[in-house]
């Protein structure tokens, strides 16, 4: 069971990409009349990969006994689980392949990073053995999911409309978020690359207590722990040790997410010879403007109420039941309240005054960004009660 | 109150941009009518003179409602920097710990405060300056909108027609068949259709311009509830650390509840238990690292008869229950949490009295560390009295012996052995691996036998009366939003002027799905499919 649910989660990834060609297919062909065959082998296979990956989230729910939305990973797969469909229901009201182009990329993307994190089915802790896992983590997954569809939308409009002729702050900006999506290519490259190569490095170090304890590398140590001595024989040693309340394996892992990021984007714009954004500008050339905004607001029309379920109601109804009140200012409720917010803002500025278009479409992309600093951040970097969910 | 009369005969307050029955602009407007409010006569538009005015027009404002949402979302953001207060180890001094943890910058973190942001008085300020917002934002703007759908006729103002988003003009043939199947179709897609004069509006979906405005209430009622907590006897939250055996009042039930803990069971996952697709991950942590339950086993019991002071209370029992993590015991609004535990804390500790040349044992005491007795008997003219008792012995700054708690952590005792051979009795003070003499050579002593050991285990005692307006409050918010989100208001103008037959639509969102709907309605009819003027203008 165990097996036969990774390789549909495998088959299912892979369907994804090569869904994601027939939609960038259907770009290239001129529209003629009546069905756009690549369009329509695109939705086939995206649809044929989502029930692959539902058969994934079945098989492990019945080899785990509970729903696989547990752990960093499986939370992650889940998400992007549901990214894919609600692509797919987007898809079937709007029939616009472009946005398959560009939404199952970041699926992919989503799944291939949760991938990197520990995939054995985990027992549960008491604080999770509650039928609250699952509807509280799957409503606030979808409603995240259905939220980054305008994600998706917004990077489509602002690729087509920013001016790609001169240097501005626009150009820069859209750079900085493609460069953010190629470093997360790079991160599941380097992380990949060395797991194969099955490099590891021990340290011993001074923790801020002043305790001695280890630390196990698994990428090249740029930087070392605080008084790192490194125990394990033809190892590269850190340029520079850190201090002790940094976390420094991770910061390694950052730093090398980001240079392969570098180097990823910087061979890109020598072999395009012009803006990643630039380069992609003529795939959406032929886009409906208007369209493209109004699925970027249809999307947080839609996610905002199951977010709001999911995320917040839902997320109180069990913290009321696990952890004795129904809010206590964790950085994951925080975080999630801000989340709340900024899209309560979103639709103020759209419906009072007015946002559409171009600023809608940053505004979108902002609110992605904050969705995946509550799922990655506060996961890894801000220690909480929902901690445990990176392992 | 001053009043604007329209060309068509309707009185409308004044501020009116469209007459709400007709819809004739009313004073210069742009070519496309803004229609988001109807062009009602909204109070902040209207007056500034007064002080009131002033204050309802900054808080009617939009604009202001997003800055202060704006403004609480960093705040909140800056509070998860570091640890709020009530995660940082309760022991240890705020002042000292961020400093210690952070450095410079948790230094500053904790002199502005924002170790303890959430119950600053600013962040409550600005909780309270968006409720609010909230309430006078809706106030300005669901009563004129109310007025105006309410006041709307279904023949209107040519104007007011051609100046829509989607209109279209044409020639008038057969005007009235191919009316009827337009009103077929309309009906059939669910508009009701309101008919004057041979004039059409078709309405659906009205219901959802009132989304916001439950929804706001909602949040208002949230609100209020959350504002309650500071209400003195609005809620109970009370810790209880009881051991297995004991008998205690519940906190907070002002003596009316006991609880008897029966046991503390504390498990985890063991490789050999648990199935084979949980094996890796075990492995991983390692087996036995993994909590699997915290469970305790309690009786409930409810005080029979009045209080007397200094006496037994008469008990009644409620029921058995196993309390774990979430699974808390609820009886009578009261609910029961497993928090924390502590595993084998010293129950009895078992001392022989012995001789310490021939190691002769002469009885042997058990003494109870919650409550030793004051002398153990032991027959024959030998027992032991307890002068002294530390629980949690260490030696104080003075070098006296000294308990730091009532907890029997590490308890250490001051016992006079009397025998028949030592009538005065021999004082010896015995803790764990160590007894001193404090009175010279002694013949005899205590000689550890042994202990017997319980679990602790922490349960919170929990009663939140503003739990059900919380509940309301989110279930109206829902509904607001579901209502406003999902649903669209949409409405269809079809007028006959001069043998012309104008044809105006409006929705308040999704234009794209209300364009598709009419594709669909007036595809085979002789009238013409309203055309998107935002588009020609762009």
């Amino acid at each position: 069971m165990v097996q036969l649910s990774s390789t549909l989660l495998y088959i299912a990834f892979v369907l994804y990409l090569i869904a994601t060609l027939f939609f960038g297919g259907a770009i290239r062909i001129k529209k003629k009349e009546g069905l756009d065959r690549w369009a329509t082998l695109g939705i086939v296979v995206t649809i044929i990969g989502f029930i692959a990956q539902l058969g994934y989230f079945i098989t492990r729910w019945i080899a785990a006994g509970h729903a696989p939305v547990s752990n960093l990973f499986e939370f992650t797969t889940f998400f992007g689980m549901m990214l894919v469909g609600a692509f797919i229901v987007i898809y079937f009201i709007y029939k616009t392949s472009l946005l398959g182009l560009f939404t199952l990329p970041i699926a992919i993307l989503v799944i291939a990073y949760a991938s990197m994190f520990p995939r054995e089915i985990s027992p549960l802790i008491p604080a999770l053995q509650s039928d609250w896992l699952h509807i509280h983590v799957t409503t606030a997954a979808a409603g995240e999911a259905i939220l980054a569809i305008s994600f998706a939308a917004g990077l489509i409009y602002l690729i087509r409309v920013v001016d790609q002729s001169k240097s501005s702050k626009r150009t820069f900006w859209l750079e900085f978020v493609l460069f953010f999506l190629i470093s997360t290519l790079g991160f599941v490259i380097v992380t990949t690359s060395f797991r194969v190569a099955g490099y590891e490095a021990t340290f011993e170090w001074i923790d801020k207590n002043g305790k001695q304890d280890e630390m196990v590398y698994h990428m090249p140590a740029l930087v070392g722990p605080h008084e790192g001595v490194l125990k394990t024989e033809g190892r590269m040693t850190p340029l520079i040790d850190m201090p002790a309340i940094i976390n420094a394996r991770k910061l390694n892992t950052v730093i090398w997410s980001l240079l392969s990021g570098f180097a990823l984007y910087g061979l890109l714009r020598l072999v395009l010879r012009k803006r990643i954004a630039a380069a992609l500008q003529p795939l959406v050339r032929n886009v409906n403007l208007d369209l493209v905004d109004e699925i970027g607001y249809r999307s947080v029309a839609i996610g905002f109420p199951v977010f709001t379920l999911g995320a917040l109601i839902f997320a109180m109804i069990w913290a009321q039941i696990a952890w004795t009140r129904f809010w206590g200012w964790d950085p994951k409720e925080v975080w999630a309240l801000i989340t709340w917010l900024f899209y309560a803002a979103f639709l103020h500025l759209r419906l009072s005054k007015g946002w559409h278009g171009e600023r809608s479409a940053w505004l979108a992309v902002i609110g992605f960004a904050i969705i995946m600093f509550n799922l990655v951040a506060v996961n890894l970097v801000i220690a909480g009660l929902h901690s445990y969910a990176g392992s | 109150m001053e009043q604007v009369k329209c060309e068509c005969g309707h009185v409308n307050p004044i501020g009116t941009v469209l007459c709400e029955a007709c819809g004739k602009p009313l004073e210069e407007v742009p070519m496309l009518l803004d229609m988001r409010y109807e062009g009602s006569a909204r109070r902040s538009q209207t007056y500034n003179q007064t002080i009131v005015d002033k204050i309802w027009n900054f808080f009617s404002s939009v604009k202001v409602g997003i800055w202060l949402i704006v403004i609480t979302l960093v705040a909140s953001a800056i509070g998860t920097i570091y640890p709020q207060q009530m995660y940082i180890p309760p022991t240890v001094s705020p002042a000292e710990y961020y400093e210690q943890q952070y450095g410079w910058l948790g230094k500053w973190y904790y002199a502005l405060g924002f170790h303890d942001l959430y119950s600053s008085w600013w962040y409550m300020l600005l909780i309270a300056l968006i409720g609010v917002s909230l309430v006078i934002c809706s106030l300005d703007r669901v009563v004129p909108l109310y007025r105006a759908l309410n006041n709307q006729r279904v023949t209107r103002n040519e104007q007011f027609l051609q100046r829509q988003r989607l209109f279209s003009r044409a020639q008038a043939t057969d005007y009235e068949t191919a009316l009827r199947h337009v009103v077929d179709k309309l009906t059939k897609r669910g508009y009701r259709i309101r008919e004057e004069n041979g004039n059409i509006l078709a309405e659906k979906g009205r219901f959802s311009r009132w989304g916001p405005y439950v929804n706001h209430i909602g949040l208002i009622i949230f609100l209020i509830g959350a504002m309650l907590r500071f209400v003195p006897g609005m809620y109970v939250d009370e810790n209880m650390w009881i051991r297995e055996g004991e008998i205690k009042e519940i906190p907070g039930t002002k003596g009316k509840y006991f609880l008897e803990n029966k046991k503390f069971i504390f498990e985890v996952y063991e490789k050999e238990k648990e199935k084979e697709a949980f094996q890796p991950a075990i492995d991983r942590v390692g087996s036995g690292m993994m909590a699997k339950n915290y469970q305790t086993d309690v009786v409930l019991y409810e005080r029979v008869g009045p209080v007397v002071a200094g006496e037994e209370p008469k008990l009644k029992r409620i029921k058995s229950f196993s309390i774990r993590v979430n699974e808390p015991l609820k009886h009578d609004h009261y609910a029961l949490y497993q928090v924390d535990f502590k595993l084998d804390e010293l129950k009895n500790m078992s001392f022989h009295l012995t001789d310490k040349q021939t190691n002769k044992s002469f009885g042997t005491i058990t003494i109870d560390l919650i409550q030793p007795e004051k002398e153990y008997d032991l027959g024959n003219g030998y027992k032991v009295q307890l002068l002294s008792y530390f629980p949690d012995f260490y030696f104080d700054e003075n070098g006296n012996p000294n308990t730091r708690s009532k907890v029997p952590n590490n308890p250490a005792f001051v016992f006079k052995m009397f025998a028949p051979d030592r009538p005065k009795g021999e004082v010896s003070f015995t803790a764990i691996r160590q007894t001193i003499e404090p009175l010279g050579d002694n013949k005899y002593k205590m000689s550890f036998a042994g202990i017997e050991t319980r679990n602790v285990s922490a349960l919170t005692v929990r009663r939140d009366f503003t739990l059900w307006i919380l509940g309301v409050g989110g279930a109206i918010f829902m509904i607001g939003l579901i209502q406003g989100m999902y649903w669209n208001h949409r409405r269809v103008w079809i007028q006959r002027i001069n043998d012309e037959v104008l044809v105006a639509a409006h929705t308040n969102k999704n234009w794209f799905g209300l364009k598709k709907e009419l594709e669909g309605i007036f595809n085979d009819t002789p009238f013409v499919m309203p055309i998107d003027q935002a588009d020609k203008r762009s």
